[in-house]
């Protein structure tokens, strides 16, 4: 491509260090002056072999690695993988246990949520000021999921059958202050960024997405909902108690970085609209199935794939039992990994810095894109 | 949505010369698959994708298996089960095969076969029809030299990473591929290490606390004990 | 200013007592000696490398944000390029894929340098210590100077460690036998990368660096 117009072409390597990557991701970045005409992402760097030691220990005992995946939401992913042995194992689970886990999986939206429209200021450039206030926020949550769980990050919260325990009145009554003080802090959050002229002229039309491709990609989430596709596992699974409750799934249009910064806070405000619900109508009983068993546990020989809409995507897990106290076969179907299908496409054409943009409205998590 | 075994009745009288087999599910969640056979798996997948009662326009997750040859002498369920931390031999170096006992297994997905392939499980979804799944496998001639499956990447590109993920941990050829490279591991790898009888390199000179198997992988690295005897 | 108690006191300037600068310093007269003013400054100002490998990193974020605020003890400046930073927080999981990386962002920072593993991962491989791509321990590497334990450590932890660290910079000393490893001219800076093989790293570990320690066992 050497000619009087065009000079050569520069190869950068873009990570495993770099401070807008989100962790130890590394793209190989083609560029032709600062536009990128190639880009191949580079993966592994966190590869910590979840698998095969799942794949050596009790069902039980890869809950708490199910925390470190998504390390930014562990209680959804606990659920996910909590949802995928009771379909292996066809356990049942208590009606309080199933608003419990909507609303842990809700706040750990909030946290998700907030923490990555921080994190995708920083890299617009913003040094840390959005992510302060998303901190704050996420610091509350936190504190919730300490005094139940007795852990800020890693709260091994479900188990097959229902969750570990129950939580106080106190608990619940401090959630929901915190729930019902949730919108003042999204209403803050969007004065401060929504309608920024910079970040107007950095996101809107960057990194387009368009619908057909997110599919053939199984790209999910809200990125495939800023596309307009509207598939959201809580509507079309119904998994849990999801269809008692009444919130709307939002749907973008052009499916640009803006649309899918955009898509998170409507769907934070949708969060708080279930978590009023779920608090409105928490039932009394038990937490965990009674019969639940959780030493010993053996289920039957055979194969299940559970899944449910984690804050990312689809976040499912595949487990084959041999009817011995480990599966045989246990995998995860990354969300982070996945929405990166098209990472190359979407950057094409834009400056590096676009693509650093187009990376952090993505959304990944190391730990689970490299498992 | 059509069951599985209409689907297979369905795409045995569109392909007669494709060999399409149920595969069941003995667990609670009775998700049965279809067996491909590799020849015709690619036209298949593109049926499936294109059919307008099915529209399986999304590939959710593919998922690669390793199952050894199954001992069938092995009787004694309490050997056979898998122990609490998979047993290696200590003694074997790393990228050899570890010895078939640490093998055993009852496994009974595919009950009524002796194992020794690699397999690739693809979970179909249909976005457009909001149904699913539908669960295809494809299976390899064996885990050495056979082991090229036609890639369906082509067909959906969300298998596109996962192709190469189980290329990279389990070994398996995707003919037809884009982009066939190991995904995790660095290149100059040469091991399969999601397979059951991979070995790892043993590493681990000092565990001060006991953690099953590693406590007894380390005791090998720990000093005699003969000099502080006396 | 007071010192901790377990704090050596440094060789004061002159033939004062610690009393009487002490009573000098109520009266608005410092006096230092340079090394002390050296180790004070060089510990109230620590840049770490901003990187973060995995979990723990994110706590490691915390504890620079408003409500933990690494910036109480000089260290919120989080440097990207490790040409400017003092302090590599190994705040995660070191895969092997990873090691070799982590060497070399080790390697290309200037002395003086410190090293904190943060959690159970950097230290010893933690809840992955079985995993086959896992390094059991960046000390197999790079020299650690605190080891921060937990799953992850809390930002507090975090800061302790930090304290920790401004306390052992504290008592450097800049010449002798007991000066800081810096300004020794023979102690090593820079450490081999490890390359990739062809089932593991090689070599595994550094030899100059890491031997497995004797366990203390009855017989
Ligand atoms: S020590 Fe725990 S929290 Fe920290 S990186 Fe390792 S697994 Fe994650």
């Amino acid at each position: 491509m050497h000619d009087e117009f065009h000079g050569d072409l520069l190869e950068v390597s873009m990570g495993p260090q770099h401070p807008s990557t989100h962790g130890v991701f590394r793209m190989v970045v083609t560029l032709d002056g600062e536009q990128i005409v190639k880009l191949k992402p580079v993966f592994g760097y966190l590869h910590r072999n979840h698998e095969k030691i799942a794949e050596s220990t009790s069902y039980l005992g890869s809950m708490p690695y199910t925390d470190r995946l998504d390390y930014l939401c562990s209680m959804s992913t606990n659920w996910a993988y909590a949802l995928a042995v009771e379909k292996l194992s066809g356990q049942a689970v208590p009606d309080r246990a199933q608003y419990l886990r909507i609303i842990m999986a809700e706040l750990t939206r909030l946290v998700n949520h907030s923490c990555l429209v921080g994190f995708l200021f920083n890299d617009l450039g913003t040094s840390f000021t959005p992510l302060l206030y998303a901190f704050r926020e996420r610091e509350k949550i936190l504190d919730l999921f300490e005094s139940l769980s007795g852990s800020r990050m890693m709260c091994n919260y479900q188990r097959f059958g229902g969750c570990r325990v129950d939580p106080s009145p106190e608990w619940l009554a401090a959630a929901r202050t915190l729930v019902e003080g949730f919108p003042r802090f999204l209403d803050e959050y969007e004065t401060m960024l929504t309608g920024n002229e910079i970040m107007l002229a950095r996101t809107q039309g960057v990194g387009r997405l368009d619908p057909a491709h997110a599919v053939n990609a199984g790209i999910t989430g809200p990125v495939l909902r800023a596309s307009g596709v509207g598939y959201d596992l809580r509507k079309v699974d119904g998994y849990g108690f999801y269809p008692r409750f009444d919130f709307r799934v939002p749907l973008g249009e052009h499916g640009d970085t803006y649309d899918r910064y955009m898509m998170r806070i409507l769907e934070m405000r949708e969060s708080v609209k279930i978590l009023q619900q779920a608090f409105r109508d928490l039932p009394a009983g038990p937490v965990m199935d009674p019969k639940a068993k959780l030493r010993g546990f053996r289920p039957k020989a055979g194969e299940a794939y559970g899944r449910l809409e984690g804050p990312k995507g689809e976040l499912g897990f595949y487990l084959i039992s041999d009817g011995s106290p480990n599966p045989w076969r246990y995998r995860v179907r990354p969300p982070s990994l996945i929405n990166l299908t098209l990472l190359e496409e979407m950057c094409l054409g834009h400056t590096i810095a676009d693509a650093v943009v187009i990376l952090g409205s993505i959304d990944i998590v190391l730990g689970e894109v490299d498992r | 949505m059509e069951t599985p075994e209409q689907i297979r009745d369905r795409l045995l009288a569109r392909f007669p010369a494709a060999k399409v087999e149920l595969v069941t599910n003995p667990g609670t969640a009775a998700e049965h698959s279809l067996l491909l056979d590799a020849a015709h798996a690619r036209d298949i997948a593109l049926f499936l994708r294109d059919d307008p009662a099915l529209r399986l326009d999304y590939c959710s997750n593919v998922t690669g298996v390793d199952w050894p040859e199954k001992k069938t002498a092995v009787s004694a369920p309490k050997t056979a089960v898998p122990t609490l931390v998979e047993r290696v031999d200590p003694n074997a170096l790393p990228g050899t095969p570890a010895p078939a006992s640490a093998l055993g297994s009852t496994r009974s997905t595919p009950a009524n076969d002796s194992g020794n392939y690699l397999e690739a499980v693809y979970h179909l979804y249909s976005m457009a029809l909001k149904h699913g799944p539908v669960i295809i496998r494809l299976r390899t001639g064996n885990r050495t030299d056979r082991v090229t499956l036609p890639s369906l990447t082509p067909v959906w590109r969300a298998a596109d990473f996962q192709e190469r993920e189980i290329f990279d941990l389990y070994g398996i050829v995707f003919a037809g591929h884009p982009d066939l490279r190991r995904l995790l591991m660095w290149d100059e790898f040469q091991d399969h290490p999601m397979r059951r009888d991979y070995v790892a390199p043993d590493d681990f000179e000092w565990e001060p606390t006991p953690h099953g198997d590693v406590h007894e992988r380390a005791k090998g690295h720990y000093p005699t004990t003969e000099g502080l005897k006396g | 200013m007071s010192e901790p108690a377990h704090h050596t006191p440094f060789p004061s300037a002159g033939n004062i007592s610690d009393a009487e600068r002490e009573d000098l310093r109520r009266h608005g007269i410092l006096i230092s000696s340079l090394e002390e003013l050296y180790g004070w400054g060089r510990s109230n100002s620590i840049w770490p490398l901003q990187f973060g490998l995995a979990c723990c990193a994110i706590e490691m974020i915390a504890a620079a944000t408003a409500r933990f605020d690494i910036a109480r003890f000089g260290a919120e400046i989080f440097r990207p390029s490790p040409r400017q930073a003092d302090l590599m927080i190994v705040s995660g999981t070191v895969t092997k894929k990873m090691a070799p990386q982590v060497v070399r962002l080790w390697n290309q920072m200037p002395e003086p340098k410190y090293c904190i593993a943060m959690g159970a991962c950097a230290i010893s491989g933690g809840p992955f210590k079985q995993g086959y791509n896992v390094l059991k321990g960046i000390d197999r590497f790079i020299p650690v100077d605190i080891y921060i334990p937990g799953c992850p450590p809390r930002p507090e932890a975090l800061l302790h460690g930090l304290t920790q660290l401004q306390d052992k910079i504290r008592a450097e000393r800049i010449s002798g036998p007991q000066a800081a490893r810096h300004l020794q001219p023979d102690a090593a800076s820079e450490f081999p990368v490890p390359d990739f093989g062809a089932h593991d790293l090689q070599p595994p570990s550094n030899p100059n660096l890491f031997t497995a320690p004797v366990l203390p066992r009855k017989a």
